[in-house]
Formats: structure tokens, C-alpha cells, sequence
């Protein structure tokens, strides 16, 4: 086993620091060691999305990224989306239209479509199935979580969605914060 | 949530599971935690057949965090695992089954040995350091060539065959005296369940009392085994099957990762977890599909069909799982489809293969007796130059006919199949969907019209001295009134992604006047309510949502005795009404549930003489027969002459299981048993190579269907009730399922017609259609 390397995370607008494998799945880390086990596994190569999460706002597969990988970065999970407890567009979208079943491939299915809202406000239904084709489902079919996007896309384009929990300065800070070693 | 009439069947009520799930905070298997528990990892077969000539395990045993490595030597269970199906009168081979290979594997992934350590990752490590010498043997691959003889699976079975069974009657005298007989060779190819959660299994074992957490169908079959393999009694097992993401059939069994992590358990007086690889799980959980079958149909010139006689030959793989043999059978009690017959006949014979076993898939059995008859009806249409719904229409077992009984001895509840194919054509006009498009695609249109069989029981049927499942199949219910008036339902089926929670809280809801909010429907938990037999088969609703439907209204009459009592007014005459217990008409005397629990729990005199306090009651529900839903499927493809690429363009579908209970729920599980039938037609396959080789080890192989290959879906419904239980429900969770890969493939075939194409067999990939479509122009594929 290597030495373990020194990480330093914001998650969810939370500084963490850990001492991890080299090896340390992203993913692992964000299930094993802090405890948020709303991100899923449910294939090691990248093909079905359970595992996506924001990487500094991009959508990524932690099941191929090493904890190492996001030192320093900002990283948004499922827990993070709701404020309190009002629910993100998307969240109130996949509820509303029966866009989930066991629930398994929710986590990434939502934070897939975020990263999609977020860099095409207003797509079409075909620029949504692209979107989240790197996302599995097999459940729904599909059909209800196309809807559920586009449910979340009219409460967006009406003003109903809550600001990121997190200014960018205040991320700033707290990543200030991590590298002066909080908890070291 | 409520409307006037208090009634919330019937009506689209969002989830009661949603709002955790959403938020990251479901409770699935890999999401809970044991204090001191440890990591298995299991050291499996690259081989598909070979004796296993030695084991070392020590380099691995040396490796830090590693507290111990088992095979097969040191397992001492009462009993190898489990085959539920022992059909009277019938012989079938089947090997000896153990968790871990004793002497040799059979297939690729066969489990050889188990490590297990305090690290996830220090586990899969020390499983690298296992060597383990193989001497390969031949592996039998085709299950054709497996029945001539030759190389055998089991060398002390002395044959590859498992077993022969067959339902029917003659069918040689009606196919001789029709005008026209038609022969074609099927395969149905074998596929994965592939839920997008893996397998899981957390295992503790303390002070005489085994606790399994399992990401499982069927928490109740899987206490039984496991009580017997470790020689405990059933008291002291309890499963868990906690949030579960997806089973589709392939968590319906049980496993040998299962007992064994509950025998470690035992052994080293620790708990221990394994969360399985998508590459475990494609090559470990259990494949569904997987035949070759012979059909013959005959009719006359007018277009009346007369027999239907297939022969299937099923690929088993290497061993006989929970159900494994039976599957197929699932599919011969429905082989006279929707339509009449002069005689219809299956004959399977199961064969043993180096693969991994079949068993249950989402539809198990129908969905390939759909294929073959579906496909055989258009094929049959074009031989007569009859229109295929024309011909349709001829052949329905009329509205007027039901109860129904056909060929095969079974008798359909309730249908009306001219109604559903009338409504689904009230959707689009196929013939302008057909033909060559602007741009040189080719479009066809294909048609599924379908029935199956469901709700798993009745037990005097599907027990063991009928159909022979060692299993009672009924279902149970307890509902209990809390004393302020909140509801705790339970169970025994067990959910996984279908939302019964909320199906179930509709149903109580109505009959107790109250609001589904109250209630909470638990399920998966064996110590929390009474023996269950879980959730396959399309059965949920329709044998445990009836065993609700019973266990409440016995609540029901307690609550309108107590009121009568209570209001000095006849029981009869107290009505669930706007959210109370009222006196007919005097709506301004009556009771809230709440009011009556508290008289239930504080009885003083407030019950009526010889009342028990208390208010809660079970049912044990056994149906008198099976149910049949059915429906009306179309496809519309458009195929790339050059790149044989096929899109689904549209699919429309049409399907009546009976009174809905939650629209939304319904619909959602048609969206998705189509798409997994679609995956099937177009997309997927288990392939193993000629050395039986998985050449689909991962989803990078495996093709799963995306968002992007598929349309929305055109859905609609026919309410037809069934007479056999009081909710009229049928199960719909495999209808789509059933229904579906007949259309697509009839759809492809519609497409490929005019290019001379007249049949072909799934999976219909680019470059199976591309080469069919290049052997025609006669050009070289």
C-alpha cells in the first residue's frame, strides 16, 4: 500500500480533509470516508452514471476519479442540491413526473441533467436525451425522466431555482481554509 | 391529497419513497454500515470448465488486513443450493450446486474461493494473490450440439440434458388437415437483468442469531435457505432487503455469495459484507432468455388458425439455480396467445451448458412464448396475403368467451382484445408510417398483441403436487391500527423500485378513511410481519395488494362494529365517508379513525360485549387463479439501408391490467418493461464465445439502452376487471416486457420486407441487419 496523501476537498461547500490511499476512488471517498453514500456505483467504467458528481461544476464519473484527482476542487453531490428542505428544480421534477423507480440511478441522473440545465437552460427533448445518455436507467424507460428535466427546466425558466449554496468567493474561502489545514 | 369522495384509487398520487431517494438519502445495501465489519472478495474461474488442480492461498492469507481465505474444502453446509422446482412425475438432472467450486468449475465466474479482511481494497488485492492451477476441459458451448452427446457439463450426470416437459395435446392431426403449415427456427438470445445496483450482501452472525442484509427479490425464500443450509432454525434468521435498486428478475434467487457470507460470518463470529463488480455481476448474476426453438403454426386459406406446436430447447448453463427449469413452462401456459385453437403444444427439453445458469428475467418464459407467437401471426398474415390485424381480429378469443379456457388447459379471467387493438389504432394510421422515407430509410411497422400470465400463485396450482414449486405461493398482509390513529401496513411482498408504499397506502387508504400520508407500508424486514412469499411474477398487486385489501377490510368491519356500538347504529349502516366513519344517512354522526383506535387501545366500555381491544388483523391470501392482463403494441422502426442501424421511432402501446390503482405507477412500469424488451430486440446479448468465453463482461460490452436511442412512449389503457380478486387487478410490471421485442422485431422485419427479407432473429444490430440487407444484393457480407 502506498503512503497516504493528503487531501484537501470542499464538498457540498464543506472544506474536508483526509489522508488517503493514492488509489482512492473519488467516489470511495465521498461514500467511505465522509459518509455521503447518496452517490452510487453501479458499473467501475464509467458507462452508467450512478456515480456522477460536480467536479468545479462539470459533471464527472467518481467511480474514475481518485480522491487525489479533486484536491483543491469544489465538489457538488446529490446531498447537496436541496436547500433545506426545499427540493432543487430537478429533484421536484423527477418527484412530479414519476421520473424514478428504485432510485438507484437517481443521484447521477440528477446531477447529470444540473450540469445540462446549467450549460443549456432550455433544451429539447432530444438535446436532453443526449444530455443524460451517458446515464443509465433501467426502470423508467426514459420516458418519465425526459419529462422530469423538462418539468425542472420550466420551474428554472420561471426563477424558481435556489442560487448554489455556495457563493464562488465563499467557496474560495473555504478552500483557504482547507489548505491551512482545518483539522490538520 | 383527498377529493370529495375520499377515494384515492384510481387517481396519480406522487411517491411516498421519492423524497429520500432524491436526496441521496435512500438506504441500500453498500450504504450500510456494521461496526467491526469485514470485506469479502471472491476469487473466481477464467476458465469455463476445467478441474481445479490446486489452490494456493497462502501469499494471500500473509497479506496484511487478511483474516481469513475459504474454497470449497472447508464449506461443511447442510445442503447445496437450492432448485425450488421438483415437478411431479418429472426427472431432472441437476448437479450438485455449492457456493464454492469443490472439484471444478463450469463457467466463467464460477467462485473458487472467498478472502476475507478488514479493507475493501486489501481484499481484492490479497484475491489477486490466490493462484489457483487449472487443468481446462473441454467446454460445452451449443446447446444443440450439447443433446447429441459428446463433451458433458457433469461428467456424473452421464448426459447433458436436464429434462424434458411438455403442455398440450396432440397438435399432428390439426396441423396435417390445414392448408397452410409454417416452420421457423427461433433464438431467443440470452440477456442480463443488469439492475444498475449490483449485488450485495451484509451477513451477522451473534449470539445464535443471523442478521442478512440483502439486495434481493426475495427476502422471505432467502431466511427459508438459509436456515436450512446452516442447519438454524427459521426464528433465528432475519433478512433484510433494504432500499433495493432494481432486480428485474435477476435478485429473484438465491445465491451462493448469500450463504456463504452468512456461513463466514458464523465462522469467524464477525459480520462481513460483499458489494459485487458490474463484471461479477454480468458474469455471476443470473441470465435470463437463452433458446432455440422450432415453431410450426398451421391455418386454413380463410385465415382461421388451427395449431401451434413449439419446440424449445433451453440453455440452462451450468447449473439449476432457484427456478431455473421451470422458466420456460412460465411461457407454455400461455402459448395459445389471444387467439383460438384447435391444439397448441410446448415441448421443452433444458440443456446444461459452460455458462453461467439462466433463471428468471423480467418476464421469465412469456416473453419469449410472445416472441414466437407474435412473430409467427405476421409471418403467417404475409403466406395468406391476409392483413395481419385482420387476421388478428379472426383468430381473438371473443370478449364474449371469457372465462376462457384454452388448449393447454388453462382459463384466462377476463379480456377484450378487439378493444385494445381498437384503441391503440385510434392512435396512428400504420399505413403512413410504412414505406421508403424521402432520405432512402426503410420504415416498417409491427404489431404485438399479447396476453400472459401473472400473479404468481395460486398455490393449489403452482405447489408442489401441481406445477411442483416447493413453495406455497400466497401472500400475507398486517395491518395495524397505531392508537392515534396512524397505519402500519406490512407486507410480504417485497418492492424494489415498483412503489407499492404508495400503491398499497391508496388501497388501505379508501377503506379506512384516512389519507395515504398516515400510513407506512413496510416491506423486506422477515421479522417484521408474517411469512411472505415477495415480489416476481407481475404479483405484487395482484396477490399481495388483495391479502391488503383483506386484512383491512377486517379492520374495516371492527372499526364500523365499534362505531355502531359506539353511535347505536346497525354496523351496516356505517359508511366510509369525506374522511370518516358516518351513519347512512346522518353524514353529521360519525367517527374519525382516530377517534375509534383510541377506543380500541382504551377499551374500558367502550367496546361492544366480547369485542377483543386492540385493532390490527392479517390476511393470508390464495387466489383461485392466476391473472391475465394483455394488451395492443406497435412499433414504428426506420432502418439505414447503408449502416443497418434500426431506430425506433415510435411505439405505441395499449394495455389493460384491470382498474388502475395509481395511473403514474402503471405507466411507469410499461415505459420500462418495453425499453427492456426493446434492449433485447435491438441492443443486448450475453455472448460467449466457441471457448465459452463471456465476450459481455462489463457495460462496455453489454448494451444497455440510453435516452438517446429511444422515443417517448404513445401509452394508453383498457380497463378490463378481473373476476379473480376483489381490487379486479392484474400484475403489469413484465406486460411491457412480454409485449414488446415481438413488435420491434416485426417492425424491422415490415421494414426489410420489400428488400426480400421475410425473418429474422434478435438481436437485430446494425451489423446482423447490415449483412442480411448485403446477402440479399448479393454482395459479400
Amino acid at each position: 500500500m502506498a503512503d497516504a496523501v493528503r487531501v484537501h476537498v470542499t464538498v457540498n461547500g464543506q472544506p474536508q480533509t483526509a489522508e488517503v490511499e493514492p488509489r482512492l476512488l473519488l467516489v470511495h471517498f465521498l461514500r467511505d470516508t465522509l459518509g455521503l453514500t447518496g452517490t452510487h456505483v453501479g458499473c467501475d467504467t464509467s458507462n452508467c452514471g450512478a456515480c456522477t458528481v460536480h467536479l468545479d461544476d462539470e459533471s464527472v464519473k467518481s467511480c474514475t476519479v481518485l480522491a487525489v484527482q479533486a484536491d483543491g476542487a469544489e465538489v457538488r453531490t446529490i446531498e447537496g442540491m436541496a436547500r433545506g428542505t426545499d427540493l432543487h428544480p430537478l429533484q421536484e421534477g423527477f418527484w412530479a413526473e414519476h421520473g424514478l423507480q428504485c432510485g438507484y440511478c437517481t443521484p447521477g441522473m440528477i446531477m447529470a441533467a444540473a450540469d445540462l440545465l446549467a450549460r443549456n437552460p432550455d433544451p429539447s427533448e432530444h438535446e436532453i436525451r443526449d444530455g443524460i445518455a451517458g446515464n443509465l436507467c433501467r426502470c423508467t424507460g426514459y420516458h418519465n425522466i425526459v419529462k422530469a428535466v423538462q418539468h425542472a427546466a420550466r420551474l428554472q425558466q420561471r426563477g424558481e431555482v435556489p442560487e448554489p449554496e455556495m457563493s464562488e468567493a465563499g467557496a474560495e474561502n473555504a478552500r483557504e481554509v482547507a489548505a491551512r489545514g482545518l483539522g490538520a | 391529497m383527498t377529493d370529495a369522495n375520499g377515494l384515492h384509487v384510481g387517481r396519480r398520487m406522487r411517491r411516498k419513497e421519492d423524497p429520500p431517494l432524491l436526496q441521496g438519502k435512500g438506504n441500500y445495501v453498500e450504504d450500510i454500515t456494521v461496526p467491526g465489519v469485514l470485506w469479502a472478495a471472491f476469487v473466481r474461474s477464467p476458465e469455463a470448465h476445467a478441474r481445479i488442480a490446486s489452490i494456493d492461498a497462502s501469499a494471500a492469507r500473509e497479506r496484511p488486513g487478511v483474516e481469513a481465505v475459504f474454497t470449497g474444502a472447508e464449506l461443511d453446509l447442510e445442503a447445496p443450493l437450492p432448485l425450488a422446482w421438483v415437478p411431479p412425475g418429472v426427472e431432472v438432472n441437476a448437479p450438485a450446486h455449492w457456493p464454492l467450486a469443490k472439484e471444478a468449475v463450469k463457467h466463467v465466474g464460477d467462485p473458487v474461493a472467498v478472502v476475507i479482511g478488514t479493507d475493501r481494497y486489501a481484499v481484492v488485492d490479497a484475491a489477486e494473490d490466490v493462484i489457483v492451477e487449472y487443468d481446462p476441459l473441454p467446454a460445452v458451448v451449443d446447446p444443440e450440439a450439447a443433446l447429441d452427446g459428446g463433451d458433458l457439463v457433469h461428467d456424473d450426470l452421464g448426459t447433458n440434458k436436464v429434462h424434458e416437459w411438455s403442455l398440450g395435446g396432440d397438435v399432428e392431426s390439426a396441423l396435417a388437415s390445414s392448408d397452410v403449415v409454417i416452420e421457423r427456427r427461433f433464438v431467443n438470445h440470452r440477456t442480463a437483468g443488469a439492475p444498475i445496483e449490483c449485488r450485495g450482501v451484509i451477513a451477522d452472525y451473534r449470539a445464535g442469531e443471523l442478521t442478512v442484509w440483502s439486495a434481493t427479490q426475495v427476502p422471505h425464500f432467502l431466511k427459508l435457505f438459509l436456515a436450512l443450509q446452516l442447519g438454524m432454525t427459521e426464528d433465528r434468521v432475519r433478512v433484510i432487503a433494504p432500499d433495493v435498486g432494481g432486480g428485474f428478475g435477476s435478485k429473484l434467487q438465491v445465491y451462493g455469495e448469500e450463504i456463504l457470507l452468512a456461513w463466514v460470518s458464523r465462522k469467524l463470529g464477525r459480520p462481513v459484507k460483499w458489494i459485487e463488480t458490474r463484471s461479477e455481476n454480468m458474469a455471476t448474476a443470473h441470465h435470463g432468455r437463452d433458446q432455440v426453438a422450432y415453431v410450426k403454426m398451421g391455418a386454413n386459406r380463410d385465415g382461421t388458425f388451427t395449431a401451434l406446436h413449439v419446440k424449445i430447447i433451453a440453455d440452462f448453463g451450468a447449473y439449476m439455480m432457484l427456478l431455473t427449469p421451470l422458466i420456460p413452462s412460465l411461457g407454455a401456459f400461455v402459448m395459445a396467445g389471444c387467439y383460438r385453437w384447435q391444439a397448441v403444444r410446448t415441448d421443452i427439453t433444458g440443456v446444461m451448458t459452460n455458462k453461467m445458469a439462466t433463471d428468471a428475467i423480467r418476464g421469465a418464459g412469456r416473453p419469449e412464448a410472445t416472441h414466437y407467437i407474435e412473430v409467427m401471426v405476421e409471418q403467417m398474415a404475409a403466406e395468406l396475403g391476409i392483413d395481419r390485424l385482420e387476421l388478428r381480429r379472426r383468430n381473438f378469443i371473443p370478449p364474449e368467451d371469457f372465462p376462457a379456457e384454452t388448449p393447454v388447459g388453462i382459463v384466462y379471467d377476463s379480456g377484450d382484445y378487439p378493444g385494445s387493438l381498437a384503441k391503440l389504432l385510434e392512435r396512428f394510421d400504420p399505413e403512413a408510417e410504412r414505406g421508403r422515407t424521402a432520405d432512402g430509410k426503410l420504415r416498417g411497422v409491427g404489431f404485438s398483441t399479447w396476453t400472459e400470465i401473472c400473479g404468481l400463485a395460486p398455490s393449489r396450482v403452482t405447489g408442489p403436487s401441481g406445477l411442483g414449486v416447493q413453495a406455497g405461493l400466497m401472500e400475507s398482509a398486517l395491518v395495524r391500527v397505531h392508537s392515534t390513529g396512524s397505519i402500519t401496513v406490512y407486507t410480504g411482498t417485497s418492492p424494489h423500485g415498483q412503489g407499492l408504499e404508495t400503491s398499497f397506502a391508496q388501497i388501505v387508504a379508501d377503506r379506512l378513511a384516512c389519507d395515504p400520508q398516515q400510513i407506512d407500508v413496510l416491506h423486506g424486514d422477515t421479522s417484521q410481519g408474517p411469512w411472505g412469499l415477495d415480489t416476481y411474477g407481475s404479483r405484487s398487486l395482484a396477490v399481495g395488494g388483495e391479502a391488503i385489501a383483506r386484512a383491512t377490510a377486517k379492520v374495516a368491519d371492527k372499526v364500523r362494529a365499534i362505531v355502531a356500538h359506539k353511535l347505536e347504529a346497525a354496523a351496516d349502516d356505517i359508511e366510509v365517508r369525506e374522511g370518516k366513519f358516518s351513519v347512512k344517512g346522518s353524514p353529521d354522526k360519525g367517527m374519525t379513525l382516530a377517534e375509534v383506535a383510541g377506543l380500541a387501545y382504551i377499551p374500558e366500555d367502550n367496546l361492544p360485549a366480547g369485542m377483543e381491544p386492540g385493532l390490527e388483523e392479517t390476511s393470508f391470501y390464495d387466489p383461485e387463479n392466476f391473472v391475465f392482463p394483455f394488451g395492443a403494441h406497435a412499433a414504428v422502426v426506420e432502418i439505414d439501408p447503408e449502416t443497418g442501424k434500426v431506430d425506433l421511432v415510435r411505439y405505441l402501446a395499449v394495455d389493460d391490467c384491470g382498474p388502475a390503482i395509481n395511473p403514474s405507477l402503471i405507466e411507469g412500469q410499461i415505459h420500462g418493461g418495453i425499453v427492456h424488451a426493446v434492449g433485447q430486440a435491438l441492443f443486448e446479448q450475453v455472448a460467449y464465445d466457441e471457448d465459452g468465453q463471456l465476450a459481455t463482461g462489463s457495460f462496455v460490452s453489454y448494451a444497455l439502452p440510453s435516452a438517446a436511442e429511444l422515443p417517448m412512449f404513445e401509452t394508453d389503457r383498457t380497463e378490463t376487471p378481473s373476476p379473480v380478486n376483489s381490487l379486479g387487478v392484474k400484475g403489469v410490471g413484465e406486460a411491457g416486457t412480454i409485449a414488446a421485442s415481438a413488435a420491434v422485431t416485426n417492425a424491422v422485419i415490415d421494414a426489410l420486407r420489400p428488400e426480400g427479407i421475410a425473418f429474422m432473429n434478435m438481436p437485430l444490430t446494425p451489423m446482423r441487419v447490415w449483412e442480411a440487407l448485403q446477402e440479399k444484393r448479393g454482395a459479400p457480407a
